[in-house]
């Protein structure tokens, strides 16, 4: 098997669905003969021609609109927004038109558009270019959110998106777009858009993330492991809809949770985690559920390491969860 | 075919910016003038330009649409007031640029529309007891109930679904006509929307990406004066709106909106640059608003009365019915029966639609994905118990 890292899982993904719907197109602001400000569409406009894949002018809000009207006309598009801190100028598109499209219409159209953005800190990117809106999207009625953490991931679920019925926000973690490399089969497959993943079992916390978090997630695991703590790392990998049987499971098990994003903690995604486990399993719990989270302020550029959670503040939520 | 129309009270003679300035040495002072209006028809119904080739029978058509349209929406406003209807957008005064365009398109070209086009929609063949299950939002509405009244849509006459964001079908549009151009289709897709849209970033989106990708879609502008309160020369500073397409690098062009021939003649022509490849179009349609923005509205918070008095002489359907009347095609006698006839059909529609039932409360739940996730069904059955 081939390894690969995220971005060129991602990259494989587009240019084989690409060459499994001859009518697929993408479209996005650089992705032609640059290849995307981080190469996820390198060599796409080559084999594919500016037909399918269209660098479009400056304008989301285009972009979104655009690829809403062609998938309305059952046209399979992928639009890249270049930095989820730019969605803004489309969201009015993604949240009113987007999402509502099939509701509003009583079923009779859909536009199941696959909107991919990089989101995240850790690349010192500032206060535009480190954003993480998922909650927002997870707000929004209609969409799908997907964030992979892992290229193997990447790829299976892009391609689940891409020949799914309904509008997929798919947020790329970008600052482990090239952190390592793994195998990724040659073979075609797919990755289920309804499925978290125990990443690493264990008996003791169960530690919630997605994105860049599960593996320093999965580091302060083995720092707890040293310590005697056996900590259950779960990768949401679809944040909405939410696995929520998954997440049940492993906390019947262990009774208590710590959730890991780096959005904002304020009505963050792990503000509706902690509220479906408080309506579901407060007979389980034994602690408080903790949330370790990026700061409520903007992505600070100079200090953005203190903005950002890491294998400390995560055992350090361990411990509060284990200390109650 | 320059006509006598009055840009729409822009009061522009005291301008400081139209006095001597060496600015002035680098504009163009044809920019400075406003392109003319295309007219076929003066408000007495006397042709001052060429006809456009529609056969006689075509012409009838044209008429009895415009009635149609006209009666459906007194029919609903006097349902509304009644409080047999919540809410209703009436298009009084603008029929003729709804069935004008509607024309010039064929079957097989998509429409992206806003919430006042029930005429083009029931040209289309939207079926008159279907627009108003859809204005009840009963069982039978084809968006089964899901929007406020007036946002129509229907696949099977390719008439997308409106949405109330003003503008958001402008770069749909867009979108449309390129996967038409994709599939190699020789279909176009058009918008409507106002002069309020104009102004949005969605026009700006629409616009921009239309001509750089020269796609085949025409954008219909309908000036109709007002985007509720505020009138176009304070939604936009240049003397015709379609001017802007000069900025984008696509035509664009003025029409007098409440004359039928000129909107026809317009549309067809752009449809048909459209359709042959040679990219989009604005067509820009005076008219006016004769009617509140809506039944929720006041008018006469911001409009004088006074205002629409050259308006009601450029009445869309009167007008057109004196040219028919001129060529020997329309009577009274004809006129008395056909009214007959359209209440008649409005009658049987409102009854019929008035019999339908409320859509099922378990159908709130459909829709929002193709398949129905877990934590909506467990909404779906909260809610019902607690409302058994
Ligand atoms: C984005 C947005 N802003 C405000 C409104 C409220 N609103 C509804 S219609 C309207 C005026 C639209 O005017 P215009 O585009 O000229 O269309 P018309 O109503 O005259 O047909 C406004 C402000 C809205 N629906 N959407
Ligand atoms: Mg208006």
């Amino acid at each position: 098997m081939p390894e690969m890292t995220l971005v060129q899982a991602v990259n494989s993904a587009l240019r084989e669905e690409m060459r499994r719907d001859p009518g697929m197109v993408l479209l996005g602001e650089d992705i032609g003969n640059l290849g995307g400000v981080f190469r996820a569409t390198d060599g796409l406009l080559g084999e594919f021609g500016e037909q399918r894949v269209m660098d479009t002018p400056l304008n989301e809000c285009g972009v979104v609109g655009v690829a809403i009207g062609m998938a309305m006309l059952g046209v399979r598009v992928c639009a890249e927004i270049q930095f989820a801190d730019f969605v803004y100028p489309g969201f009015d598109q993604i949240v009113n038109e987007l999402a509502k499209i099939r509701y509003r219409s009583g079923g009779q159209f859909s536009a199941p558009v696959v909107i991919r953005m990089p989101y995240g800190g850790g690349i010192r990117g500032g206060l535009y270019h480190s954003q993480s809106p998922e909650a927002l999207f997870v707000h929004t009625a209609g969409l799908r959110v997907v964030i992979p953490s892992n290229p193997y991931d990447a790829k299976g679920l892009l391609k689940a998106a891409l020949r799914g019925a309904d509008p997929v926000i798919f947020m790329e973690p970008k600052r482990i777009y090239r952190a390592g490399r793994a195998e990724v089969p040659t073979e075609d497959y797919t990755v289920p858009l309804d499925c978290a993943r125990v990443v690493r079992p264990g008996a003791d916390v169960t530690v919630l993330a997605y994105g860049a978090m599960v593996s320093l997630c999965l580091e302060a695991a083995d720092r707890a492991a040293a310590a005697g703590t056996e900590l259950e790392v779960l990768d949401i990998r679809t944040l909405w809809p939410l696995d929520i049987e998954a997440v049940l499971a492993s906390v019947r098990k262990t009774g208590r949770v710590v959730i890991v994003h780096e959005a904002p903690r304020a009505c963050g995604y792990g503000a509706e985690l902690a509220a479906q486990l408080c309506e579901r399993a407060i007979d389980v719990l034994q602690a408080p559920i903790v949330r370790v989270t990026g700061a409520d302020t903007p992505v600070p550029y100079a200090l953005e390491a203190y903005y950002l959670p890491d294998a400390a503040r995560v055992l350090h939520g361990v411990d509060r969860v284990l200390k109650y | 075919m320059e006509t006598t129309i009055v840009s729409q009270g822009s009061g522009r003679e005291q301008d400081p910016s139209r006095l001597e300035h060496p600015l002035h040495r680098y504009l163009d002072p044809v920019r400075a003038v406003p392109h003319p209006v295309v007219q076929v028809l003066d408000e007495q119904g006397i042709p001052v330009g060429p006809a456009p080739p529609i056969a006689a029978d075509d012409l009838l058509q044209l008429y009895r649409w415009m009635v149609r349209v006209r009666v459906f929406d007194t029919r609903m406003v006097n349902l509304q007031r009644q409080g047999r209807v919540a809410f209703f957008v009436p298009s009084w005064g603008e029929e003729a640029v709804q069935i004008g365009t509607a024309h010039a398109l064929e079957p097989h070209d998509w429409i992206f529309s806003a919430y006042r086009e029930q005429g083009t929609a029931m040209m289309r063949g939207y079926p008159p007891w279907k627009l108003i299950c859809q204005i009840l939002g009963n069982g039978e509405d084809l968006l089964k109930g899901r929007q406020m009244p007036d946002h129509f849509g229907a696949a099977e006459y390719r008439f997308t679904v409106a949405s109330s964001p003003v503008g958001t079908q402008i770069p749909q549009a867009v979108g449309g006509a390129l996967a038409l151009r994709l599939r190699g289709e020789p279909s176009v897709a058009v918008t409507y929307f106002g002069d309020g849209a104009s102004s949005t970033g969605d026009f700006h989106a629409g616009l921009t990406f239309a001509a750089v990708q020269q796609a085949p879609v025409v954008f219909f502008c309908k000036n109709n004066g007002w985007a509720i309160s505020l009138p176009t020369a304070r939604q936009c500073r240049a003397e015709r709106l379609a001017d802007k397409a000069i900025g984008y690098g696509l035509p664009g062009i003025t029409v007098d909106g409440n004359d039928i021939l000129a909107v026809c003649t317009v549309a067809r022509d752009a449809v048909d640059w459209a359709r042959s490849g040679r990219g989009p179009v604005l067509l820009e349609f005076l008219t006016q608003r004769m009617g509140p923005h809506s039944t929720a509205d006041d008018v006469t918070r911001y409009r004088p009365n006074e205002l629409l008095e050259p308006w009601k002489k450029r009445d869309p359907i009167h007008r057109f019915r004196l040219y028919l009347e001129g060529r020997g095609l329309w009577s009274v006698a004809a006129e008395q029966e056909f009214r007959a006839e359209v209440d008649e059909w409005f009658n049987e529609a409102i009854r019929r639609a008035e019999h339908q039932p409320p859509p099922a409360p378990e159908t709130m739940f459909d829709d929002v994905y193709a398949v129905t996730p877990w934590h909506l069904h467990e909404q779906q059955d909260e809610v019902l118990q607690c409302r058994k």
